[in-house]
């Protein structure tokens, strides 16, 4: 019966490994900004071709749109009359 | 209007920086066309970088240079300065955070992550997007401060500096500390309930003696951490309460902890039991979750912006024909200062040189731009359009007409400390009749039995503990704080829901508020304009960038222009240009007769003339622009509030408030910012809760001295006056609706307290006759605590889905 109290104690360890894992999570300062990696996961380094990239972006886009409000200008617009213009 | 005929028009084309339309495809590079030369220059400075994924991140992405001055940032050399604003330094490495609000999308983003590219001293740059803020890492030998802000300035991204005390680094440290302290507690709680499993199986007879005091004493080792670090703030909170002679909600939560640990702590060591620890460190988990909830606030807003956040922080002097700039705060009382286009005159001073348009709208509300001649007054706050002019200052920044406001105690004071809660009302009688019942029972049990007297009065003390009523406030108002914020209702804190159930009296500023700022109601005086004038007209006011040209411009709403010839802009007076062989001129009626307007007249609105060819066609009159729903609101409130009307215009529209507002509404012109603070401060002695809408610095004084203060914003991003809330423009005519929210979330409260007070009866029924052992206690306190919680949360949901809030 006494190897439960080892395995009592490795089990804290284990626990207390993550708890130090946690502490650590925070102090660096990955709960400080819970946005702006989101966006960070998706630049590359190397250049991608302008076609795909863009389409990853456009969810993206849909989002920062409530969050940046009106500090974006309105370019939907203007897109659209070029477009209209060209066909 | 809008007609696609056979007349030669300019094709509309948007910049590749910027997104604007050009005017023309005159500046471009290779295929690609921008609409003034500054954009073209960022472009090139970032394809020779080789930075041109900016653009493929999101289509025009950039900020427009079209608007753009030369700004001088000399003053970023001086050393007191620079070390106020940044961050930290150690001889070699400084890091310095800056708030940049051009800051709008994915592409942003990536290029200010890529400084390091434009700029090889810069080691690190990171984004904070949700603050809109950028922080550097940069080599101090290699280059400068002013350096890094040129560099972000010439890239559109014009860092606001400014030397307003950096609270958020102060929140941020709290909320990290919680963090540490959940994370302590919930360690601790899985740990020490994993141990008392035998006890709660009842597996005596498989458990022998030495496994459970190894248990025992693990669960002791295991809540030090908890008692002594997680629960510190609730022992410092009570301590400070009760020297203030006030019992908080804390009190009995801080002395059922104590008890809760003391207790168990003898029973381990008599041998007694196995203690209440699972109990202890379960509340103190759960406690700090409510906390965490109840701190969840918009970071993106700032509520504390006040004069300082928004004026410069250096101006340009002259002396003696020489320009130097100076730190704002060492502006003395006579000195000659330089203010240009879109710059902010810092003090109250008399104008000596130059052509003055000053647009007051930080500080009214009112975007319209005022015309000072040479000996004009101006005063602090106002930003200059147009040429750059000279101006003596005849007060010191702190003293001026606006700001002086700022000198009064009521800005330094804690204005939430003065809150009282329900929950902290209520917690007076609880403790006492808690400490009542638990010196009974234990009087009565002594004349019994002495050792199990001393088991009720802790086992009172304990079960006593209101856990669930400490969480029935963050989590109701926490979810409420949610929902505003889903309607666009941006509260800074939870205490101030209650506050607005007891709000009966609300104070309206006017400019800006209950008009619709930078909206104004445009209608044409005259004779009809033709379809190609009004072409012609649109074609001309697109080429300036005054307001009133721009309001124009939107109104006309032409899809196709014309090319705009000879074009000249006479700033504070109006701009003219040859459009298809006819000379188009647009302006002020001294720019159009040469005659001044009369002044009389002025008072409905700013009035744009018109004239084709020297023959005059009419006007735009540019009225103030009620809000929509402004007469439901009224209706709305009318059965329950007082109501006023605080403005600093003239009188001239009283007649029409007079139709909007009930008859007993109070209607105040010409007030100060002081004699707003005043009036708001006169209807708190009467002893009404009073509620002030404002939007410019001007209503500042009155905010603050509010119960509660709420600033409204087209746009919640751009700059709002130090403010309780933030109400954005859209959700104007919702306020009932959230007043009526705040009394429910009230009522709320009540039912989860009565909940929670069932729950310590049942639990006191235990612990009087002596029956409370530490598996009941181990399941009342979670159990009470999470019904407090859902039915809370599931309450205020479901009201606001039945008002269509959700």
């Amino acid at each position: 019966m006494n190897v439960i109290i080892i395995l009592i104690i490795a089990s804290i360890f284990v626990a207390g490994f993550f708890l130090v894992l946690f502490l650590w999570a925070v102090k660096s300062g990955q709960y400080d900004d819970s946005y702006t990696p989101s966006v960070r996961i998706l630049f590359d380094e190397k250049k991608q071709t302008k076609k795909s990239y863009s389409d990853n972006e456009s969810n993206i886009d849909k989002e920062h749109h409530t969050i940046g409000g009106a500090d974006k200008r309105d370019q939907s617009t203007n897109i659209s009359v070029n477009k209209e213009q060209h066909t | 209007m809008y007609d696609s005929g056979n007349i030669h028009t300019a094709q509309k084309t948007v910049c590749y920086h910027c997104g604007e339309d050009c005017k023309d495809d005159s500046v471009r590079l290779g295929d690609k066309v921008f609409c003034c030369t500054g954009c073209r220059t960022v472009y090139e400075m970032l394809s020779e970088n080789d930075l041109c994924d900016y653009y493929a991140i999101e289509e025009n992405p950039g900020v427009t240079k079209k608007n753009e001055v030369v700004r001088n940032y000399e003053f970023l050399n001086d050393n007191d300065l620079k070390n106020k604003l940044i961050d930290f330094s150690d001889g070699t490495t400084t890091t310095l955070t800056l708030y940049i609000p051009q800051m709008h999308c994915s592409s942003c983003i990536w290029i200010l992550e890529n400084l390091y590219k434009l700029n090889r001293a810069v080691i690190d740059s990171r984004v904070n997007f949700l603050k809109k803020q950028l922080t550097v890492k940069y080599k101090e030998q290699e280059t400068t401060l002013k350096e890094i802000v040129e560099l972000l300035d010439s890239l559109g991204y014009e860092p606001n500096l400014s030397l307003a005390e950096k609270e958020e680094e102060k929140n941020l440290k709290e909320n990290r500390r919680l963090l540490y302290k959940i994370g302590v507690a919930g360690f601790s709680f899985g740990n020490v309930m994993l141990m008392s499993f035998p006890e709660y199986l009842a597996l005596d007879s498989y458990v022998n003696d030495s496994l459970r005091y190894t248990f025992s004493y693990l669960n002791f080792l295991l809540s030090i951490p908890v008692f002594l670090y997680s629960a510190s703030e609730y022992f410092i909170s009570a301590y400070k309460g009760l020297q203030n002679k006030l019992v908080n909600i804390d009190v009995p939560v801080a002395l059922g902890i104590i008890v809760l640990f003391l207790r168990s702590c003898a029973d381990i060591a008599f041998e007694w039991g196995p203690g209440y620890f699972d109990s202890l460190t379960g509340l103190v988990f759960f406690l700090l979750i409510g906390r965490f909830f109840q701190n969840k606030t918009y970071e993106t807003l700032n509520f504390e912006r006040n004069y300082k956040s928004y004026f410069p922080i250096a101006v340009t002097t002259k002396k003696n024909h020489r320009e130097i700039s100076k730190p704002v705060e060492k502006i003395e009382v006579g000195e000659r200062l330089v203010i240009r286009n879109n710059e902010i005159i810092p003090a109250d001073s008399v104008l000596i040189r130059g052509k003055a348009g000053i647009d007051y709208s930080f500080v009214t509300g009112e975007s319209a731009v005022i015309d000072k001649k040479t000996g004009d007054i101006i005063f602090a706050g106002g930003k200059q359009i147009g040429e750059a002019i000279e101006v003596d200052t005849v007060k010191e920044v702190s003293q001026s007409y606006l700001t002086r406001l700022w000198n009064n105690d009521i800005f330094t004071e804690d204005k939430e400390s003065k809150i009282t809660t329900l929950a902290n009302q209520i917690s007076k009688y609880f403790t006492f009749v808690i400490l009542a019942i638990a010196f009974g029972s234990t009087a009565y049990w002594f004349t019994l039995n002495s050792f199990t007297a001393f088991h009720v009065f802790t086992a009172v003390l304990i079960v006593a503990c209101p856990c669930a009523l400490a969480l029935s406030t963050p989590f109701t108002m926490g979810n409420t704080l949610r929902i505003f914020g889903l309607n666009k209702f941006y509260l800074k804190n939870i205490k101030f829901i209650e506050e607005l159930g007891k709000i009966n009296t609300i104070v309206f500023d006017k400019t800006g508020t209950i008009t619709e700022s930078g909206n104004s109601e445009i209608s044409f005086i005259g004779s009809t304009l033709s379809e190609d004038d009004s072409k012609k007209v649109a074609s001309l006011a697109r080429n300036s960038a005054h307001p009133a040209s721009k309001k124009i411009y939107g109104h006309l709403n032409c899809e196709e222009l014309y090319t705009v010839n000879s074009y000249t802009e006479v700033p504070g007076k109006g701009v003219s240009g040859e459009i298809e062989g006819d000379s188009v001129k647009l302006g002020s009626a001294e720019y159009i007769f040469e005659t001044p307007e009369n002044t009389e007249e002025k008072a409905r609105g700013t009035k744009v003339f018109v004239s084709i060819n020297d023959k005059f066609c009419g006007y735009f009159l540019l009225a103030n622009k009620y809000r929509k729903g402004l007469s439901e609101l009224m209706f709305g409130l009318k059965n329950n509030f007082n109501m006023a009307v605080i403005s600093g215009d003239n009188n001239s529209e009283e007649g029409t408030l007079k139709e909007i507002f009930p008859p007993e509404t109070k209607l105040l012109f010409k007030q100060s910012p002081q004699d707003k603070f005043d009036f708001i401060a006169g209807l708190q002695k009467q002893g009404k809760k009073v509620l002030m809408i404002g939007d410019g610095l001007n209503d500042a004084g009155a905010l603050r001295k509010s119960d509660i203060g709420i600033s409204i914003a087209e746009d919640v991003n751009n700059f709002t006056p130090a403010s309780d809330a933030i109400l954005e423009a859209g959700s104007f005519n919702k306020l009932p609706q959230f007043f009526k929210f705040a009394k429910t979330s009230h009522n709320i409260v009540i039912v989860s307290f009565i909940i929670s007070f069932i729950y310590n009866l049942i639990g006191i029924g235990f612990a009087v006759t002596g029956m409370l052992s530490p598996v009941i206690a181990a399941i009342l306190m979670p159990l009470s605590s999470i019904t407090v919680v859902v039915v809370t949360t599931a309450l205020t949901g479901a009201y606001a889905r039945m008002k269509g809030m959700l």
